[in-house]
């Protein structure tokens, strides 16, 4: 093969995350949890029972989703669409996470530091060399992109728990760099006055403008975690979060299908940073360390990452309750330490007992098993 | 001081510290040979073995008592965790059940904010806070304190694995299980004991390190990465390579502190075990494990 069509081939499947794919047959119908091999090659990122559903239900359901987007926005009230935005920018991080999680079944501890990069990267850019918001976009994500191969590339060759860990202690590495690096980041006090996004003439400075650029992008997310799990690369993600060696002798090559998966969820998370920054116009250290990183984790989980719409339901359910939490703790000291707890606590509950997450809530296994001896039992 | 004697207090400071680094790490270790897991909870009971110690001192215990019945307390609590997050999952993959310790973590960190509020509390020294004359260099008595109980647990811990009927039922439930079980080892037993015994250690190592390393709620959560980071540097599964991870780590973050920066040390360190893991991924005495 000629090398001009070689490198072309290469960008039609690279590309293969913008074209929608088709979904494999039976094997696209069950779906696994966090951290969980599937079984029979089951599928991730796909609604389970998705056949099931009837089209009314569907189209109900895309009704209502349009409603709860669309409400901030007509009510023209800055607190609902400054939620809305807190929400799908932790839907966009936690949707990339959840690719991780979901395929290569590996933990990134430091998914804030990604992030933070982005975050920073734009704000530095944006106020200090009056950079334009997508140039600065571009370079946080190029960055990113670097220094996620460089943690991703030794960790992920290895097994277990390392990617973990590599990822944990580079977390918090960025962390102290951020409040550390003064003449950079001005550490704690952080850098105010990031300008809000801006393409070409217009301009994202309303609430609800920035808002309504949020839900764009996650559902740009959204779609490209969709078509990269119905794609031929995501296929051979799959095989691989199923069967390492079974993968590997089928010629995927393991190592290389983590690390762009990895580098990827780090990429969209850096995306995620820099709207953060145009949309609140003010960053610091402190939305970026290791307990983001462990709340990300929080809502992938309770979310389920079996399917593209479990860590959008987890992140919408933490930052609302968090921030119901501290609303509420403003009156009540007591609730305003809760969150912590509460999170911990939802965090072992629904891994015992809805691994798969609250997106494919039915009553819980040993429950279930029990109804239907009870079941048979009476008949 | 000379800057001999600034060097020295550096290592005294780095070396009583990575103790307590080194006492986390072979708690996590016990825990990882018994059950393949990483316990992202172990800080976290170092922490409160601190904290407990200090609510009964408020209260108007001894000292001593204030240890003992702290890491009592902290036994207690660590075989709750594995209990209610642990146990419900044997059989689930891994990584499932470290997300589950991860959920217990939060829950004793928040847990603990929730009763004891959001500052740093401090034990007083065991022994005073004169130091003690070492040539011209003084060195604080509990530093002392925290080098020698540790090396104490760690001594009785190496004694039981290496002579006690018990301690040798572990070793062999951490080869093979299912070995184990038909010489009639309960796995869950050995699973619980090593809880307790990790529990009961790392909140010594907090007890001890109170005094002069304030403890607050969020103290665990460093606790755990940095007797994670030494376990590994050590050698995931050896309890000594823990111990001397451990020390590595305290020292090296000491002199750092020392040398460059307070604020940049815990990057040094960090930075420094992990080029070493990246070296050497199965860290000083580990054995080589590679996967493709």
């Amino acid at each position: 093969m000629n090398p001009t069509r070689a490198v072309a081939l290469r960008a039609y499947r690279a590309a293969s995350v913008l074209r929608p794919g088709r979904p494999g047959r039976t094997t696209d119908r069950r779906a696994g949890g966090a951290g969980t091999p599937p079984r029979n090659g089951g599928s991730l990122m796909t609604a389970p029972g998705q056949a099931r559903r009837t089209k009314a239900v569907r189209i109900a359901g895309g009704v209502l989703l349009a409603a709860i987007v669309a409400v901030p926005i007509v009510t023209r009230s800055g607190y609902l669409a400054g939620t809305g935005s807190q929400i799908g920018i932790n839907a966009i991080i936690a949707v990339a996470l959840g690719l991780l999680m979901g395929y290569a079944g590996q933990v990134s501890l430091g998914h804030a530091a990604f992030y933070g990069l982005g975050a920073y990267s734009t704000a530095i850019l944006t106020t200090r060399l009056d950079a334009p918001p997508l140039l600065a976009m571009l370079a946080g994500v190029l960055l990113t992109a670097l220094v996620a191969t460089l943690v991703g590339a030794p960790a992920l060759r290895l097994h277990g728990h390392y990617l973990a860990m590599f990822t944990l202690g580079l977390g918090i590495i960025a962390q102290v760099i951020m409040e550390q690096v003064r003449s950079l980041t001005n550490g704690f006090d952080g850098i105010a006055g990031v300008p809000p996004f801006r393409l070409w003439i217009v301009s994202f400075q309303s609430d609800a403008l920035s808002y309504g650029l949020i839900v764009a992008a996650l559902a740009g997310t959204m779609i490209v975690a969709r078509n990269l799990v119905h794609s031929r690369p995501g296929r051979a993600l799959r095989a691989l979060h199923e069967s390492e060696e079974a993968a590997g002798a089928c010629g995927v090559d393991v190592a290389r299908a983590k690390l762009k998966v990895f580098v990827l969820s780090a990429v969209l998370a850096s995306v995620a940073g820099s709207l953060y920054a145009h949309t609140i116009g003010f960053v610091s250290p402190d939305p970026f360390g290791f307990r983001f990183s462990v709340e990300l984790v929080v809502m992938i989980v309770v979310g389920g990452s079996a399917n593209v719409w479990g860590p959008v339901a987890g992140a919408a359910l933490f930052t609302l309750l968090h921030q119901f939490l501290r609303d509420a703790g403003q009156r009540v000291e007591f609730l305003d330490n809760l969150d912590t707890v509460l999170f911990g606590a939802a965090l072992v509950v629904v891994v015992v007992f809805w691994p798969k997450g609250l997106v494919s809530l039915r009553l819980p296994a040993r429950l279930r098993l029990r109804a239907r001896r009870a079941e048979e039992g009476g008949a | 001081m000379s800057p001999a004697e600034q060097l020295l207090q550096y290592l005294i400071t780095g070396i009583s510290v990575g103790m307590v680094y080194g006492l986390v790490g072979l708690g996590l270790t016990i825990v990882y040979n018994a059950t393949g897991i990483i316990n992202f909870a172990q800080g976290e009971f170092a922490m409160l073995g601190g904290m407990v110690a200090v609510v009964l001192h408020a209260a108007g215990m001894p000292l001593w008592a204030t240890v003992i019945l702290a890491v009592a307390a902290v036994t207690v609590i660590a075989l709750g965790v594995e209990r209610l997050a642990v146990y419900p999952l044997r059989g689930r993959p891994i990584m499932t059940i470290i997300i589950a310790t991860i959920g217990a973590s939060l829950v004793l960190q928040g847990g603990a904010k929730l009763v004891w509020g959001a500052q740093a509390v401090k034990l007083p020294s065991f022994s005073g806070d004169t130091p003690i004359r070492l040539g011209s260099a003084g060195v604080d008595p509990q530093r002392i304190w925290m080098v020698g109980l540790a090396a104490l647990a760690v001594l009785l811990v190496q004694l039981f694995f290496s002579y006690t009927l018990v301690g040798k039922a572990m070793r062999a439930s951490a080869l093979s299980r299912s070995a184990a079980r038909l010489c009639g080892i309960s796995s869950d037993g050995m699973v619980r004991l090593a809880f307790a015994m990790s529990g009961a250690l790392v909140a010594l190592g907090g007890a001890v390190v109170t005094p002069v390393e304030l403890m607050r709620y969020s103290q665990g959560a460093q606790y755990t990465l940095t007797g994670f980071l030494a376990a590994v540097v050590g050698g995931l599964g050896s309890g000594m390579g823990a111990v001397v991870g451990g020390v590595a780590l305290g020292t090296v973050e000491s002199l750092a502190k020392g040398y460059i920066s307070s604020g940049w040390s815990k990057a040094i360190a960090l930075g420094v075990a992990l080029a070493l893991l990246w070296l050497r991924p199965q860290g000083l005495f580990g054995r080589r494990e590679r996967q493709r």
